[in-house]
């Protein structure tokens, strides 16, 4: 897949301190504006209300086991990469009401629960982009649907935005999931800090993108906009300081047995940061509760990690005993499985598993080093 | 007392003897006789001395713990084909548990002197019994083993 | 999906530990068809859910017969359910016993423990297309005489004189007069054709792995054989990541697989 810029349908350009027309118009249709936000020195991701929310100047550091917010020499809207959080907590919450049951002189009956707001998400990176049409293939696509999910992701709107540089942990290049972000943004963002101007090429990707941007005042996009972005996309896509290996899916199908489990398992705390902070992962697990009386009961689902102790447990004790054994399970069913499963690899490239590592395991790092062993 | 040659010739029918050289095998036959057992009969008791090997041609005994609380507790049932009463060989020579026959069931057995005396002065007739034997208590071994594992569980 | 309401209408005790459940929906009408070898995820109200194989006949599925161990929070409380008492229902789940892909071959049941239960639909299929079939044997393996399950139903089918039926128990008392020893120990001692024949195999994993090792020295192909996986399970649709085996959901592209697909994960140790 190519980086190349391509013209969308319709583009516009917008001076940057009226992005807050595009916010508004946002939720004047409706929509739960959610964006980037500095906070804790980190970027989350919260409902926005402006662009003054958004961290105008802020550049982030990341390195394996490392995270660091300063700020930039050029105050751009975009220019940090990304925080620990991803729009899974949106689209597939860390706790969600299935159904509920109450009893009834018979037996019981059930309601089962959607809880769809109508979110626009503001700033999305060309690698989430892809990590959410990931999760579509395991909740929407497959021979079971998740209702919740489905609904909520229907009435998303994503505003994507290209990356202008590259996050020190990122290699969405070798993954092809960027940075140019691709099919599947309703618009998508590239913001231009040249000389003494400071603007946003904004594009529509559909048709629900298009109304909106038909709302926004600003002139047309010429030619040396689009080379600019292209420039810095190349630039982006040039600077990424790892790759991952092409052939990692066989390479770690073909090493289950490998040493090198153990190694990883020295340094490996099992604190399921990786599975939290991934943009694909979609363990989850099931509770069922009751009201005090036992008259009403509840199933809830909520995110699980495969490095819990108990996840693999069957009568008798846990399949999964070892860290080793843990830890090889997420990255070949990352990185390998999910082939097999899905039909795409379930990493981006985003880099957030290594930088959010209290010890810094690089997964790149990891599959270079079970192909050497062998 | 069935003639020797007769022996010979069951022992040749016996799945234990197959691609033993005759020689080897009439050797052996010189310590056997044919023995039968009706059902219920006890073929051997624990702690007594182990004066036999046994092959059986056809029927079916039960390998049996004597327990204060039980009767009997039958840990295996071998049928025709099979073998068993190996403490012939290990001193001092004296049978493992009870054994016994669970219906009409017809033996051949080799006397445990007999065979001793035979095993010291030749060798190779020896190699010939053991290598058999060792596969069969290989089997016997991991099946128990696995009975072991108690599988399925208590209900 | 949501657990549909269904009434026990009968209960019946099989072991100490053991009972079977006869199940038909609450709302009236007929339960949902199913192949053998599929599993239904039935909910105690308030409590949660367990995944429970289908255990009754395929041909008739009207009701929905579950045979159930209490061995956990979930099944204890089904276990405390009377005639008359709802319990929520998701399913069917799951892949089946290739009893059609059988057809024209030797057909050999082995069973270990409660593994009996999954495979009594395939059974009850198989008896009821009986000329479709080659030779029929049935292996059942139990700890006792008195852990075995559905021994009134073993006895009738080995009382067909077209089936061939044989039970081994971990250990017995006196009063046994029948085989004593493990369930691989039945196999070299049934008629069938080794090169021509389907094995479906259900129990421990240990009883797997020895039964496969058995099998494969008489010359039974990899291709042949089948067997049910289990592995820890929340959402039997794979969306919640637990029962995953190597790249295979047990959910759904189990819990029956065949033998040639899954032996080299077999062989990985915790995966």
């Amino acid at each position: 897949m190519s980086n190349a810029v391509s013209a969308r349908t319709r583009a516009v350009v917008i001076k940057a301190d009226r992005l807050d027309s595009l916010i508004l118009a946002l939720r004047k249709s409706g929509y739960k504006t959610i964006g980037p936000k500095a906070r804790d020195g980190a970027v989350v991701l919260e409902e926005i209300a402006s662009a003054d929310e958004l961290p105008l100047g802020l550049v982030d550091d990341q390195q394996p086991g490392a995270y660091r917010l300063t700020k930039a020499k050029k105050p751009a809207y975009f220019d940090f990469t990304h925080g620990s959080q991803t729009w899974k907590r949106y689209l597939f919450p860390p706790k969600e009401k299935l159904w509920t049951a109450v009893k009834t002189v018979k037996g019981f009956e059930v309601q089962s629960e959607v809880d769809a707001p109508k979110y626009a998400f503001i700033g999305v990176r060309a690698c989430e982009l892809h990590a959410i049409q990931i999760q579509d293939k395991v909740f929407v696509e497959g021979e079971h649907t998740t209702t919740g999910y489905k609904t909520r992701r229907e009435r998303a709107l994503v505003v994507a935005v290209n990356c202008r540089r590259a996050g020190g942990t990122c290699f969405c290049a070798s993954m092809n999931t960027g940075p140019t972000v691709g099919d599947g943004a309703d618009l998508v963002l590239s913001e231009f800090t040249k000389k003494n101007t400071h603007e946003f090429l904004v594009e529509a990707g559909s048709v629900r993108g298009e109304k909106i941007l038909a709302k926004l005042e600003g002139r047309s996009a010429k030619d040396a906009d689009y080379k600019t972005v292209q420039k810095a996309a190349d630039k982006t896509a040039k600077s990424m300081g790892r790759d991952m290996p092409g052939d990692a899916a066989k390479i770690l199908a073909d090493n289950l047995e490998s040493p090198r489990w153990q190694d990883i398992a020295k340094r490996c705390l099992d604190c399921a940061n990786c599975t939290l902070v991934c943009p694909t992962c979609f363990c989850s697990t099931t509770t069922d509760t009751t009201s005090l009386d036992g008259e009403n009961a509840e199933r809830w689902r909520s995110w699980d990690s495969c490095f819990t102790l108990d996840f693999s447990y069957i009568h008798g004790g846990a399949i999964r005993r070892d860290n080793a054994q843990r830890y090889r399970q997420w990255i070949t069913h990352k990185l390998s499985h999910w082939f097999d499963q899905f039909g795409t690899s379930g990493c981006v490239g985003c880099g957030r598993c290594i930088t959010w590592c209290p010890v810094g395991i690089d997964i790149t790092a990891e599959v270079r080093a079970i192909a050497t062993k062998t | 007392m069935v003639k020797v040659e007769g022996l010979d010739k069951l022992m040749a029918e016996h799945p234990f003897f197959q691609g033993m050289d005759e020689a080897s095998r009439k050797t052996l036959a010189g310590c056997a006789r044919n023995e039968r057992f009706g059902a219920g009969d006890y073929i051997a008791n624990e702690g007594k001395p182990a004066e036999r090997f046994y092959f059986i041609r056809s029927g079916t005994v039960a390998l049996e713990f004597h327990l204060p609380s039980n009767d009997g507790l039958v840990i295996e049932t071998l049928h025709d084909g099979e073998v068993f009463g190996w403490s012939w060989m290990v001193p001092p020579y004296e049978w493992a548990y009870d054994i016994r026959a669970v219906e009409l069931t017809r033996v051949i057995s080799l006397e445990a002197t007999c065979l001793r005396k035979k095993l010291k002065k030749d060798n190779a007739l020896g190699f010939e019994l053991y290598s058999r034997f060792v596969p069969v208590m290989a089997k016997r071994l991991s099946s128990a083993r696995q009975q072991l594992t108690d599988m399925y569980g208590k209900s | 999906m949501t657990p549909v309401p269904f009434t026990v209408t009968k209960r019946t005790p099989e072991l100490a530990d053991t009972f079977t459940l006869e199940l038909t929906p609450a709302a009236g009408g007929v339960a949902p068809s199913f192949l053998p070898g599929q599993f239904n995820m039935l909910y105690a109200f308030g409590v949660g859910e367990v995944p429970i194989s289908i255990s009754g006949d395929p041909a008739h599925s009207g009701t929905l017969i579950h045979t159930i161990r209490d061995v956990g929070a979930v099944t204890n409380a089904l276990s405390r359910l009377k005639k008359g008492a709802q319990i929520g229902v998701r399913g069917p789940f799951g892949s089946a016993w290739p009893v059609v892909e059988a057809e024209g071959s030797d057909v050999v049941i082995i069973a270990g423990g409660i593994g009996l239960a999954p495979l009594r639909p395939a059974i009850n299929h198989i008896l009821a297309n009986r000329t479709k079939y080659g030779r029929f044997v049935i292996l059942y393996g139990a700890r006792s005489p008195a852990d075995a399950l559905y021994v009134k139903q073993l006895q009738s089918w080995r009382g067909r004189l077209d089936t061939y039926v044989d039970v081994t128990v971990d250990h017995a008392g006196r009063d046994w007069a029948g085989n004593v020893g493990v369930v691989t120990r039945l196999i070299g001692r049934a008629n069938f054709d080794a090169h021509h024949a389907k094995v479906f195999i259900c129990g421990p994993e240990i009883m797997m792995r020895f039964t496969i090792k058995e099998l494969a020295d008489l010359g039974v192909a990899k291709d042949d054989i089948y067997v049910s996986m289990e592995r820890n399970m929340k959402c039997a649709v794979g969306h919640c990541g637990h029962c995953q085996f190597g790249g295979h959901f047990i959910c759904k592209d189990g819990p029956v697989f065949e033998y040639a697909r899954i032996e080299s994960l077999l062989q990985v140790r915790g995966l």
